[in-house]
């Protein structure tokens, strides 16, 4: 049961994306986002979907993953959808009581869904093509600026790498206390809901006892090895920008620069 | 009379996915009623599948589990009352204790059978005195206790539910020498005094040859024997076929004997191997 979540969404594989630096496909990821929601009529909305699903077709991972990412997010998608239909303006093509469709909610409504499917499926590239060290390891370098301002980002990457480091421990853990108090005859499965939350008290009390335990024990083994934060410390993979990571930057610079130039020259229609 | 009796057992872990793997392979055997049971198996070797299969923690892919002669899974809501008939502790169960104190801790499985208040606490204590924990530690928080006395509350609650097979994964793991003896005396008065049936998981040759009947062998995922424990024992080439060993003591009888000293091979215990040895070098 606990072992259906999926968290850990990272897929090896060697494609041109997996190749390409954290920080890069980071920034990209973001400025992407951005130009997703400056898309102001169908032809540069076009031009970015038709480079997401270029993007999504070079990572070499089947579709449906893509689609299984969207699933998480189908009621919000759906919902804004059908909101976004009864509100705006134009030739009104259906009406009952105060509700309209529009000729312009529908195109906002088409907008929405594109962008957010959009959204959540080119962000899954970069989950999906990135290892979760890797991630935290970017996030690290790109947020370094901020230690400025004392905030200790060395300590919040190692944080996140840590509690990613053990997601799949604490589930296999949970997974075995669970059989454990089932085998004291503990009823997890039937009753109504503050039944069921009671019956989440045997399991939840060892799980924190053991993620303390576990917290304790690797405090201890960093510190026996030394470790003092982040101050003068290397690494043993050091991130580097290659000639894929600014060829990547080049054809987004492309793409973002066409779709401000369909912008100017075509009518909006948003 | 039988008590356990598995048929044809098969179980596949993740099916229909790429992680597909058969931890069981049509495995079949009977257990009768008070008997001591050893597990053995390399690690991988489906042991542990197997006793989660017969407290119903599992549901067979292929294949019936009988208790008493009734399919486990005849009515699957009932589950529950299968696992208060086959007792399981598992691996490290120092790691599930939750309660205030340990004697609710112990309460715990009782409580969950539906038992009277009196009736309870009489299994508490009992539980308690069986396992060797102390009248006053039951009030303590079982987070107070040491490593093994920890683990001596863990299974104290699986006992308090007065199981008819008694299943134990590695109850001696971690725990010093004296521990793991004093442990293992406690299951064998505990077997002793109730005459039921235990089915003891181990690694360790020697804590199977001190105490059980007959001995289960797997590997991966299959039935290698089941048979008396010297009788196992005496099979030495095959068990480090599936890197298995026999015990220590064994052993060195077997190259006392390609020494040319005519000592008896089937020893399983020190205290036989010292009588052995002593009983050849007075008749010497």
């Amino acid at each position: 049961m606990v072992r259906d979540i999926t968290l850990g969404q990272y897929m090896p594989g060697h494609s041109l994306i997996h190749q390409m630096d954290a920080r890069m496909k980071t920034v990209l990821l973001l400025a992407y986002i951005v130009f997703i929601f400056l898309c102001k009529n169908f032809i540069s909305l076009l031009i970015m979907a038709l480079f997401s699903l270029l993007v999504i077709f070079m990572t070499k991972i089947s579709f449906m993953k893509y689609l299984k990412s969207l699933r998480v997010i189908m009621v919000v998608i759906l919902l804004t959808g059908v909101m976004n239909i009864f509100y705006g303006s134009g030739t009104v093509l259906w009406q009952w009581w105060e509700l309209k469709i529009t000729t312009g909610g529908l195109i906002n409504a088409a907008f929405v869904v594109v962008r957010i499917a959009m959204l959540m499926m080119v962000s899954s590239v970069l989950t999906y093509t990135t290892s979760p060290t890797d991630l935290t390891d970017g996030l690290e370098r790109l947020m370094k600026p901020l230690t400025i301002f004392h905030v200790k980002v060395h300590e919040i990457a190692m944080m996140m790498t840590i509690a990613l480091r053990f997601i799949p421990v604490l589930l296999e853990e949970t997974d075995k206390i669970m059989n454990a108090q089932k085998a004291r005859g503990a009823d997890m499965e039937s009753g109504h809901l503050v039944k069921r939350v009671k019956a989440l008290i045997p399991v939840l009390i060892p799980l924190f006892v053991s993620a303390f335990r576990r917290a304790g024990d690797l405090a201890t083994a960093m510190e026996c090895r030394c470790y003092n934060g982040g101050k003068n410390r290397t690494r043993m993979k050091v991130l580097h920008l290659s000639g894929k990571d600014s060829g990547a930057a080049a054809v987004c610079v492309l793409l973002f620069g066409s779709v401000i130039f369909s912008n100017l020259y075509f009518p909006a229609v948003i | 009379m039988s008590v356990l009796q598995v048929e044809n057992l098969r179980f596949v872990y993740g099916t229909d996915t790429a992680f597909e793997k058969t931890a069981l392979d049509d495995v079949s055997f009977t257990i009768e009623s008070g008997e001591f049971i050893g597990i053995i198996g390399h690690t991988g070797s489906g042991k542990s599948t197997l006793v989660q299969l017969l407290n119903g923690l599992l549901r067979p892919t292929e294949g019936r589990v009988l208790l008493d002669g009734k399919d486990i899974w005849e009515h699957p809501k009932k589950i529950r009352q299968i696992r208060f008939k086959v007792g399981m502790v598992f691996q490290y169960p120092e790691y599930q204790l939750f309660e205030e104190t340990v004697y609710k801790d112990i309460a715990f499985g009782p409580g969950n059978m539906g038992l009277k208040e009196d009736e309870i606490d009489q299994r508490v204590r009992q539980a308690a005195a069986f396992t060797g924990l102390r009248e006053e530690q039951l009030s303590c928080s079982p987070f107070e206790l040491s490593g093994g006395e920890k683990r001596r509350a863990a299974i104290a609650g699986v006992i308090a539910m007065d199981p008819d097979v008694l299943i134990l994964d590695e109850p001696t793991a971690g725990l010093d020498p004296l521990g793991r003896e004093a442990l293992l005396a406690k299951i064998a008065d505990y077997h002793k005094v109730r005459n039921n049936t235990v089915l003891l998981v181990s690694h360790s040759m020697e804590d199977i040859a001190k105490s059980t009947d007959r001995v289960l062998v797997m590997d991966h995922g299959k039935k290698v024997m089941l048979d008396r424990t010297d009788a196992v024992f005496s099979k030495g080439d095959e068990l480090e076929k599936i890197g298995l060993r026999v015990p220590q003591i064994t052993r060195i009888m077997w190259l006392l004997k390609e020494k040319g000293i005519p000592v008896d091979t089937s020893v399983l215990t020190v205290e036989k191997g010292f009588q052995e040895i002593v009983k050849i070098l007075s008749s010497q």
